[in-house]
């Protein structure tokens, strides 16, 4: 077993190395550019990007036409949110989100509200699930779009997309999913799942960085976007810009595999991440973060009161881990997705993300146990706040100085 | 983000810490900062009769720089006497542990901990608290 240990693939996955084979050849002798339709050159790199276009469709239940290739689920975000807005907004002007979205939803619609657009950002549950009556009092005959994330990518927690969709198209909006978390690591189908437009990254599944794909439906109904980007014309004109055809190609495969893998790899890695949990959580005053039904195999985020995460993670210093707390920021503000189920600040602050991935072992996870309980341990043994919760003092009665 | 060589060993090898009778007049104690903003020191004084720290002794909720600024912190302390200990100023702490900019706010804690722990002992004694300055926050 090497050190440092990586258990950080919600922040990103390493490149599998069956998807980096397939990439090889579209650097060099298969380079041509995916638009040249006068040469063979050309021809090769299109083949490549058509073929990957059928990989991704076949892993979300689509069809290849309808898939747009991005730079990532950043520029897909912002494409579906800002493009949907520009192309409906005679229709509505009303976009609903929740307040636990990635900051590329959130941030694509604050630009949308200085457009002149509404948002209304729904909250959550203490498990961080959206609450369907909440969102359906927020529908007006002005929404034109909901965007809710699939699987959340600090807790894990898997939204209700099919109750959700329905209630979207209920009331006639469009809707919109953030899947980058989900897509690959559990079942997704746009059309069973009632989804418009889905967001999905490579760099999240075992693809290389700088690619990912917006899903775009042409029927029932044909939802249009307006491109964010002039230029060629390229992706039926909704996102132009050459192909990266390697990279196109590195997203395909990655699809692929986890089509061909998902169901056995959700099995072993939330074995796992069981493991990890329930051995965690003999720890004294420790809570699992987030709904432990509905969610995503491989991640578990833990609080362990009375530490702050950032002085865990340095004792956990062979573990890549992340952390909810935000001591490096200006700010010194917590995670708001935690904030947001209601976890008080210092709670927010003693939190630990762990994200198993593909090449997680269990000799790995063994040793984050291991390292873990000893960490917090140590820890706890610096903490005045354990030591006065030891003492039977309420923390909540001492005055303390905000700073 | 890295840390410093010297964060690092007052991290893993943490100096005094512990706990002093905080009933005894002959300790003060300084408890700063607050759990919501995920940084709290303890910093308790044991002074002799000649207003001389004979012993210090820490606890700290936080990152390894404010867990390092109180280490480093009741190693200054030590053998000082209550007026040397007031001179103790935070950026002495940000040079000797070399903390980044965004790690400042911890050795301004440590100071107020220090400074908090006097006034303790002070106000303990029957004397007037000294006014601190709070131009940091």
């Amino acid at each position: 077993m090497n050190v440092p240990i990586y258990l950080d693939n919600n922040a990103t996955t390493p490149m599998d190395p069956r998807v980096l084979e397939a990439m090889l050849p579209y650097f060099t002798s298969k380079f041509g550019n995916a638009a040249s339709r006068n040469h063979p050159f050309g021809w090769v790199a299109e083949e490549g990007v058509d073929y990957a276009r059928e990989q991704v469709a076949k892993l979300i239940g689509a069809n290849e036409k309808e898939i747009i290739f991005t730079s990532g689920a950043t520029e897909s975000d912002n494409l579906a949110i800002k493009g949907v807005f520009e192309m409906y907004k005679d229709k509505g002007n009303h976009i609903i989100t929740t307040v636990t979205e990635h900051k590329a939803v959130l941030d694509a619609c604050k630009h949308v509200e200085k457009l002149g657009g509404k948002v209304t950002y729904l909250p959550v549950k203490e498990d961080g699930l959206v609450d369907l009556a909440v969102l359906e009092a927020a529908m007006t005959s002005e929404t034109i779009l909901v965007s809710v994330m699939y699987g959340n990518n600090e807790i894990g927690v898997i939204q209700p997309i099919k109750e959700i969709s329905a209630i979207a198209h209920k009331y006639g909006a469009l809707f919109m999913t953030d899947a980058v978390q989900a897509v690959g690591k559990i079942p997704v189908d746009v059309n069973a799942d009632g989804i418009d437009l889905l967001a999905l990254s490579a760099h999240k599944i075992y693809g290389p960085k700088g690619v990912g794909a917006l899903y775009v439906r042409r029927k029932g109904p044909r939802v249009k976007v307006t491109a964010q980007m002039d230029g060629g014309g390229h992706e039926r004109g909704m996102r132009s810009g050459t192909l990266n055809v390697p990279g196109i190609v590195g997203l395909g495969k990655a699809c692929e595999l986890c089509g061909l893998e998902m169901e056995s790899e959700a099995k072993r890695l939330s074995a796992l991440r069981d493991k990890l949990e329930s051995a965690l959580t003999v720890l004294e005053e420790s809570y699992v973060n987030g709904n432990v039904e509905h969610r995503l195999p491989h991640v578990a985020n833990i609080s362990f009161k009375y530490v702050e995460g950032e002085g865990l993670m340095m004792a956990m210093k062979d573990l890549a881990v992340s952390s909810g707390s935000a001591c490096t920021s200006a700010s010194l503000e917590p995670s708001y997705v935690l904030k947001s189920l209601g976890l008080s600040d210092d709670l927010a602050h003693s939190s630990i993300r762990f994200g198993l991935g593909r090449f997680t072992t269990e000799e790995e996870v063994d040793y984050a146990i291991d390292v873990t309980l000893k960490a917090v341990t140590h820890l706890r043994d610096l903490s005045p706040l354990w030591e006065m919760f030891k003492e039977g003092i309420d923390l909540n009665s001492i005055e303390w100085a905000e700073h | 983000m890295a840390y410093s060589d010297k964060v690092i060993d007052h991290y893993t090898n943490p100096r005094n810490v512990g706990t002093l009778d905080k009933s005894s007049h002959k300790v003060g104690t300084g408890l700063v900062g607050a759990p919501e903003c995920g940084d709290v020191m303890r910093l308790q004084i044991e002074v002799n009769d000649d207003n001389v720290i004979t012993d210090a002794k820490f606890k700290t909720f936080g990152c390894g720089s404010a867990i390092a600024s109180s280490s480093l912190a009741t190693e200054w302390l030590k053998g000082k006497s209550i007026d040397d200990a007031m001179k103790i100023d935070n950026m002495d702490i940000v040079e000797e542990l070399a903390l980044p900019p965004v790690k400042i706010h911890c050795s301004v804690l440590a100071e107020d901990a220090i400074k908090a722990a006097i006034n303790d002992f002070r106000v303990k004694n029957g004397l007037e608290p000294i006014e601190i300055e709070k131009v940091h926050h």
